[in-house]
């Protein structure tokens, strides 16, 4: 079965693609944390971010349709955390009702945080789709390497990624297994064998990792991961960190 | 030290986690240059024991191969010599792409970049997988995915190739494509399978194997031309059954 990739544009050639991946990490970092350190309600400066971000849309070649697609996934989870907030914070009521003896009102301070949660992972999570669509996951991995991520880390994460997509296939091979046994089955039902289902994908992927473990103990495998080839910082991402620098602190220059 | 002997197991036993008993006294000499197969039903215990020859797994230490014993000390040594091909390519290739599987090996060894580059460039050229460097593993066919998978111990040069089911889950095109390949490996081999027509082709000792104690051991076209043999072992089909 074939499956999307993560970083399904990561075979393009632009300059941002060029990059090395620890300037791409960096510089990602580095405007989430500006994104969520700029006050709430300063909409003009988040204007700006979302300029920069599609700039580097635009400078990745990476279409933008795409982008703005995949970024809808965060939605729901943000509006899971974030949805009850305007129900709660204290402040000036822009609406109430009165269901049976509750009182409910929703007040613009409420909102305001609501509008400020949404704009900013929105701008966080734009970014990071730019990071992975331009980057080769296996640079991504070498690049957090070389930044002294810790290696277990990296190496879950590599993990990962080489095994989701055979999960994925398991899964959906037991679903249509499911499927043609099952007609006419009540919810009930449906939510036992989706039960059955996760715990039997649990132990498969527990005993596969016991296996995958003598595997690499059979080439010698001793706890160190040692990764062969080299990465290089060159003029390019000096030019590049530098702008995006600038760029992120011109907001704080111009308003503050 | 005994010159010659790829493996010697001495009244091995092995018993699993959950109290089963998994191998019961294995005595076993295996000579360099031979090619072996392990054949039984499911459950005999083939793959238990082929893990047994690199120390994965430890039953009373009973086993030397090449005259070293299968102990810490020598495991290094030990893992280099021994090639362990597992039976799902999905576990051997845990990489993110072919390089980096193949290279796993010698990299650990703590072998030089130039070596390396040379090891994992030999190997893919004995399965006849160069170009595939930087493929994911994923996206490879299951034939591709097995020479894959003995190239990630070629890259070792062992001395000793243990597969485990190699032919499992191939069409016959590819199986004999990789029998042609086994074929051409200068090396010790140890194959645990079921395939009776890859055993027939590739190996000139059969052992069979049955829950976890040897039952027969002898050239293969004596014991494949068992028939009564084979039934007994699950290994052929029943007479009742067959309405013979």
């Amino acid at each position: 079965m074939k499956h999307s990739f993560i970083d399904e544009y990561s075979g393009l050639d632009s300059f941002v693609h060029r990059l090395d991946p620890r300037t791409k990490l960096l510089c990602s970092l580095t405007f989430i944390l500006a994104v969520v350190l700029t006050p709430a309600g300063t909409w003009k400066v988040f204007a700006i971010y979302l300029l920069i971000v599609l700039g580097l849309i635009w400078l990745s070649q990476l279409p933008l349709k795409y982008v703005l697609k995949r970024s809808l996934v965060i939605f729901p989870f943000v509006i899971m955390i974030a949805i009850f907030v305007p129900f709660f914070k204290q402040g000036q009521v822009a609406a109430s009702y009165d269901i049976g003896t509750w009182h409910i009102a929703i007040t613009y301070e409420g909102l305001a945080v609501l509008a400020n949660v949404i704009v900013k992972a929105w701008l966080c999570i734009l970014c990071l789709i730019v990071l992975s669509s331009s980057t080769k996951f296996e640079e991504l991995l070498h690049g957090m390497y070389r930044l002294r991520v810790p290696r277990v880390f990296v190496q879950i994460t590599s993990f990962m990624y080489r095994y989701m997509f055979v999960l994925a296939d398991q899964a959906m091979t037991m679903q249509m297994a499911r499927d043609s046994r099952n007609y006419g089955l009540n919810r009930g039902n449906i939510f036992k064998t989706l039960g059955n289902m996760i715990g039997v994908l649990f132990i498969r992927s527990y005993e596969r990792a016991e296996r995958i473990y003598a595997a690499m103990l059979s080439r010698g495998y001793s706890g160190e991961i040692i990764v062969v080839n080299q990465l290089r910082f060159r003029l390019p991402d000096a030019y590049f960190a530098s702008s995006l620098a600038l760029l992120l602190i011109c907001p704080a220059i111009l308003w503050w | 030290m005994l010159p010659g002997k790829a493996v010697e197991i001495f009244g091995l036993s092995y018993v699993y986690p959950d109290g089963q008993c998994g191998l019961n006294n294995i005595e076993l000499t295996i000579n360099c240059g031979e090619s072996v197969a392990l054949i039984g039903p499911n459950g005999a215990g083939k793959s238990t024991l082929l893990l047994h020859l690199n120390g994965i797994l430890r039953g009373n230490t009973a086993i030397r191969v090449q005259g070293l014993p299968v102990v810490d000390k020598h495991i290094r040594e030990i893992r280099k010599k021994v090639g362990m091909v597992f039976q799902e390519p999905e576990d051997q290739l845990f990489s993110l792409n072919v390089l980096e599987d193949v290279a796993f090996g010698p990299v650990n060894m703590g072998y030089s970049k130039e070596e390396v580059n040379r090891r994992v460039e030999q190997a893919l050229h004995k399965v006849g997988m160069r170009g595939y460097e930087k493929r994911s593993s994923h996206h490879l066919s299951i034939g591709e995915k097995k020479r894959i998978a003995i190239a990630t111990v070629l890259s070792l040069d062992p001395e000793i190739l243990a597969l485990d089911e190699p032919t499992s889950s191939l069409d016959p095109r590819g199986k004999w494509a990789l029998i042609e390949l086994l074929q051409k490996l200068p090396v010790t081999k140890i194959i645990a399978s079921h395939d009776l027509e890859m055993v027939r082709c590739l190996c000139g000792r059969t052992i069979l194997l049955d829950s976890g104690r040897i039952v027969a051991d002898g050239r293969t076209n004596q014991i494949l031309g068992d028939e009564a043999l084979l039934r007994a072992h699950g290994l052929a089909r029943d007479a009742t059954a067959a309405g013979i």
